[in-house]
């Protein structure tokens, strides 16, 4: 790695990377420090992050909750509100290291938790439920609490994310200690939002994790939107929303992830206007009917679930976005060096097209509770008497 | 004899400082090895020199320079070649968006494919001509508000079977220049108001002069690239846009 001798700069453009490997074998975190430090000259040190699935197979199970606090109070009602909608198996400090140049960082905690059901809802323990009961207890957190975020929520994952180079914030969390089938990290160059530890990327809600170069200037339409279904945006950054967008439209609605795809990045009219007749239905339908999720503006993303990678860019390219893959291990990042530094020798690097998805699932049963969404779900419609009620399959599970 | 020098521990200014010092002291070619992300190498460099780059260099490759020769044994990221004025960059391998922007002068020859908004801005005044050959496939807004120089897409040698020789909004706001085309694209993909046109003579001699350097550098044979026909695209008017403010 370069020996970076001058920091004091304002060339900029947010970084990301993003590793799976797709039998489920664990990579060193290290691995994935040295891909987001290559691309160093893409932040200014306001904000990076990682995240890292397959940390907590111990706990794998319960949703591991990463908070984040201004003091101990925060902590404390936080800690009040889970003791009485939740099973808390267990919790401690997220270790840190010092790191000079990180000055007065929050506190960090995590808790592993499973949802209390009262009354009648108790009998229930699909996943769709217990998800949903997870995301409005995030959201109550985040809105309700004062100086205190759940950074992360999903089941045996989790991120690490503040104010800082990546390198810095890869020495506080001590990334390097820790193992996982998938990695995401981000540099940031904040642009229009401010750059504090809660606006720090990835941006998650349960097992999802985004990171984004760009902007999305939809922000207004997109918060909107997802407030019409319980979303509350409050960590003041544009990428928010594609994290609750992701989990609406994939895991709410049941949209397979391609389709999901070209919701936020939809072809032009002009190329709908010259597609089949079936795909032209198809795109028309979802311009129409999910309009308020389309993301408009500059992106590269990367996001994760248990089970799956994906890279996703506008759909004119106005982010890079470069991917690879060597064996079993697929790698995306906005520069190809990014890949290059960790993997010199790839099977293969391409340059994924404008608003098609690159998606790297892994081999079905590699990993506890894996996910896919390649296909969409199917509805079971039941009549339970009083009315039609639709009920959603559980998802498919390794 | 070239300067062999390994960069890989080495910040790109550090490389750049290390470059014009050389050149200082009259080393006229360079061979670097270890690059992986370093940005701007030869940016801004008036000199006759000769540099071999093994590795994938960063954003902005050779950027306002004014003559060197870049050889490239690997593929390039975004930028290579903003703004140059005069020299030449040979990429044997892929490249990535936005290469050539605003060049105003010398030579990109890439083996492979492009991304997107290559050749944008692209401009000639004089005897300064710009040109870009492309000899694999190219993303969308090639050429896109070109003023002059020439770009010559080849689609031949890419490893997307299943993209099209070109994206959409080619030529978007040209105004100058012409883009060269092997085969034949829908006029879908192109900008506003474009249309694809046959070679004339003169259009002829033109490829056959910038496509010998080509084959030159690849050691390809010009006899394969030419079995096809190829069309032009040339703007249609000198001010595409001079109406669009003036109701």
């Amino acid at each position: 790695m370069w020996n970076i001798i001058e920091r004091a700069k304002s060339i900029s453009g947010c970084g990301i990377s993003g590793i799976i490997h797709k039998k489920g074998k664990l990579i060193s975190g290290e691995v994935i420090i040295k891909s987001i430090c290559c691309q160093e000259e893409r932040g200014n040190g306001l904000g990076a992050g990682y995240a890292a699935y397959g940390i907590y197979s111990d706990r794998k199970d319960y949703y591991a909750l990463h908070v984040m606090a201004d003091d101990k109070t925060a902590l404390e009602k936080v800690e009040e509100l889970l003791s009485h909608k939740t099973f808390l198996i267990y919790q401690e400090p997220i270790p840190t290291r010092k790191v000079k140049t990180i000055k007065n960082p929050p506190l960090f905690k995590r808790y592993f938790v499973k949802p209390k059901f009262e009354g009648e809802l108790a009998e229930i323990c699909d996943e769709l439920a217990e998800d949903d009961y997870i995301v409005n207890l995030v959201m109550e957190i985040n809105e309700k609490i004062e100086g205190a975020y759940v950074i992360s929520s999903g089941k045996n994952m989790g991120v690490f994310k503040g104010v800082g180079f990546p390198d810095e914030i890869a020495e506080f969390f001590r990334i390097d200690e820790y193992s996982a089938y998938i990695w995401t990290a981000h540099n940031r160059f904040p642009t229009n939002t401010p750059g504090w530890w809660g606006g720090a990327h990835p941006f998650t809600i349960l097992d999802w994790s985004i990171v984004h170069n760009g902007e999305i200037s939809s922000y207004g339409t997109n918060k909107r939107y997802l407030e019409l279904f319980g979303y509350k945006c409050t960590l003041l950054t544009d990428t928010e929303v594609v994290a609750y967008i992701l989990d609406l439209l994939i895991r709410k609605h049941g949209l397979p992830l391609k389709v999901a795809c070209k919701v936020m990045a939809p072809p032009f009219w002009m190329e709908i206007d010259e597609m089949p007749e079936e795909e032209k239905e198809l795109l028309t339908a979802l311009r129409v009917i999910y309009g308020g999720a389309m993301l408009n503006g500059p992106f590269a993303i990367l996001f994760a679930y248990n089970g799956g990678l994906v890279g996703l860019n506008d759909r004119v390219k106005l982010r890079p976005l470069c991917a690879a893959e060597k064996g079993d291990v697929v790698y995306m990042a906005s520069e190809e060096a990014a890949i290059r530094i960790v993997c010199p020798d790839p099977d293969r690097v391409w340059a994924p097209k404008a608003g098609e998805p690159v998606i790297a699932e892994m081999e079905p049963g590699s990993i506890p509770n894996q996910k896919s969404y390649l296909k969409g779900r199917t509805r079971e419609v039941e009549d339970n008497g009083i009315g039609i009620r639709c009920r959603y399959t559980p998802l498919f599970t390794g | 004899m070239a300067l062999e020098l390994d960069v890989a521990t080495l910040h790109y200014s550090q490389v750049n400082r290390k470059l014009r010092e050389e050149i200082e002291k009259g080393t006229k070619e360079f061979k670097l090895i270890g690059v992986n992300g370093h940005r701007y190498l030869s940016a801004g460099i008036s000199a006759d020199i000769k540099i071999d780059i093994y590795g994938t260099p960063g954003l902005d490759l050779g950027a306002f320079m004014r003559g060197p020769e870049i050889h490239v044994y690997g593929n390039t990221q975004d930028g290579a070649g903003n703004t140059m004025d005069d020299g030449k960059i040979i990429i044997h391998g892929m490249a990535g968006d936005v290469i050539g922007y605003a060049m105003r002068g010398g030579k990109i020859h890439v083996y492979s494919d492009v991304g997107y908004r290559v050749g944008i801005h692209m401009k000639a005044y004089m005897d300064k001509i710009p040109v870009i050959v492309i000899g694999g496939k190219a993303g969308d807004f090639l050429g896109e508000y070109m003023a002059g120089g020439i770009i010559i897409l080849l689609g031949m040698f890419s490893q997307y079977p299943e993209r099209p020789i070109a994206g959409l909004f080619l030529g978007t706001g040209m105004h100058g220049g012409v883009i060269y085309i092997r085969g034949k694209i829908k006029e879908s993909q192109l900008g506003a108001g474009l249309k694809p046109y046959a070679l004339d003579s003169e259009d002829e001699k033109t490829i056959e002069k910038h496509l010998k350097d080509y084959c030159k550098d690849f050691n390809l044979d010009i006899s394969e690239i030419l079995k096809e026909d190829f069309i032009k695209v040339i703007p249609y008017t000198h001010r595409p846009y001079g109406k669009l403010y003036a109701y």
